[in-house]
């Protein structure tokens, strides 16, 4: 195995185009360290992308935050700009493992590790968060919902590395949240969870709404029906209701020993109906 | 496996190893720089017990790659003695009996460490989900809490009285 630190996104593209055999990225290595020491994966090229300047940074314009591929959970916790835009996308961050784990986790490591119930992913979703794509041939931005096509499957081509991640411009109209289910309450696989982002306009009336379902299938799911449930309302009982079997219709679990499919369909929700109340009251709904 | 070698700052020291590149930073403490304060528990993230905190961020030591120190600043539980003096959480983890075996000890004590810092007057709920991260299968975890409630009450008074001087 070869351990390569480059300097440039150039760089390690062109390394990971290179390689024969298996290529990895190391961001925190939170998940890849657990998987070498368990043989799921042998690489021959690890590509640390931490020295990289353009993924270390946080930054923000007229079109919203832009925040660095080895970014921190920590650093994330610790950014009051994005707590204040952005809380359900620190929040579900911050759910990753523990203090030790948050000191090296990153968003784009748990999208690309790509596990159905990785915690950023539905408030990245919801948020309609893109990741800036650095490749071969140039660079592209994808949505984050088109990355991870399946459980430790992604869309990325050979050579491909997420540079950023970027989150749009967010006004005090507008909430996100994320809530997940576990039985213990610290350093726990989700169950499953709920990720909502909406906009109120005049008088508490929902404009727009994002919802994404998390651990109930075999990626992410984006569920506009359950979006649409809540639009135009301001978010009374009935709206909710509505939320909530919208939300159970897109659910497609599996039985384990963690949770029934009937438990996380139905728990499912009831999370989204709580993350919904939080980020309405977030976007200053009353 | 290829070896790299690697220069890195170790509890303020200048110190050189040279290790294959797949070797976790907590084995290159352990086996190469004979620091084995850190220990490993579950060499999967969920213990703690390898705590160190490298460039002043706590991490897990057995989930980071040796090579990963070049040019960094690892600080280990074996940093906190000053000047042959036991660092407040060492000595109320001995007052309040906060340990049985030891083996969780010098990871809650790097983890209690990095919670003080950034949060000097925690709460006891504070504390236990800033050490979630840790596990220990003999103490029960109440004296570890007391232990670390109390430093932190000491440490206060100490930066105080510091800061009147000054
Ligand atoms: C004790 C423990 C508890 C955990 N708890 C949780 C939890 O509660 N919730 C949760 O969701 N996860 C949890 N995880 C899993 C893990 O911490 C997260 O998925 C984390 O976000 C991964 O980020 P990373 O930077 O460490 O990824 P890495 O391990 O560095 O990378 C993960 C994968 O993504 C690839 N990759 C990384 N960055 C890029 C990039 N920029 N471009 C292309 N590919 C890339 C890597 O090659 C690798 O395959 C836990 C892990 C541990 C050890
Ligand atoms: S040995 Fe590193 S967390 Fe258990
Ligand atoms: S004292 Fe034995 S594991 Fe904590």
């Amino acid at each position: 195995m070869r351990y390569e630190a480059p300097k440039s996104m150039k760089e390690a593209v062109g390394l990971m185009a290179k390689a024969k055999g298996n290529a990895r990225v190391l961001a925190g290595g939170t998940d890849l360290l657990v998987q070498m020491k368990s043989g799921m994966v042998e690489p021959d090229l690890i590509v640390d992308i931490k020295h990289i300047p353009a993924t270390q940074e946080i930054s923000k314009n007229g079109k919203g935050f832009k925040v660095g591929a080895a970014v921190s959970g920590a650093r994330l916790r610790d950014h009051a700009g994005l707590n204040k835009a952005w809380p359900g996308v620190v929040e579900a961050t911050n759910l990753i493992g523990s203090d030790q784990v948050q000191g090296r986790c990153t968003m784009s490591g748990n999208l690309c590790n790509a596990s159905p119930a990785a915690d950023s992913v539905p408030a990245l979703v919801a948020a309609k968060a893109k990741a800036i794509v650095v490749g071969p041939k140039g660079k592209r931005t994808v949505p984050v919902e088109k990355i991870p096509t399946g459980p430790g499957q992604t869309s990325l081509k050979k050579g491909e590395i997420i540079e950023a991640i970027t989150l749009p411009a967010s006004s005090a109209k507008t909430g996100d949240a994320y809530l997940r289910f576990t039985p213990r309450t610290e350093m726990d696989i989700a169950v499953c969870s709920a990720g909502i982002c909406l906009t109120i306009g005049a008088r508490g009336v929902i404009k727009q709404a994002r919802v994404a379902i998390g651990a109930v299938a075999p990626t992410v799911v984006l569920a506009p029906k359950a979006a649409r449930a809540i639009v135009g309302t301001k978010l009374d009982d009935a709206a909710l209701e509505k939320l909530a079997k919208e939300v159970e219709k897109v659910c497609a679990p599996i039985d384990d020993k963690r949770g029934t499919i009937e438990f996380r369909t139905e728990v499912a929700g009831v999370l989204a109906k709580r993350a919904a109340k939080i980020a309405y009251a977030r976007a200053g709904g009353k | 496996m290829s070896s790299v070698h690697v220069s890195t700052t170790i509890n303020g020291d200048a110190v050189e190893y040279v290790c294959p590149v797949d070797e976790t930073l907590l084995d290159s403490l352990r086996d190469r720089v004979g620091l084995t304060g850190a220990k490993e528990g579950c060499g999967t993230g969920d213990c703690g017990a390898c705590s160190v905190s490298l460039d002043g961020q706590l991490v897990c030591s057995c989930l980071v790659l040796g090579v990963e120190a070049e040019g960094r600043e690892v600080n280990t539980v074996e940093g906190m003695v000053q000047d042959g003096e036991l660092h407040v959480l060492q000595s109320k983890f001995i007052e309040h009996a906060a340990l049985q075996c030891g083996i969780c000890t010098p990871g809650f004590l790097v983890a209690a460490n990095a919670l003080l810092e950034r949060n000097p007057n925690p709460t006891v709920e504070e504390i236990r989900y800033g050490l979630a991260g840790n596990l220990c299968r003999c103490t029960g975890y109440d004296k570890i809490v007391r232990a670390v409630m109390d430093a932190g009450k000491e440490m206060r008074k100490k930066n105080k009285s510091k800061g009147k001087k000054r």
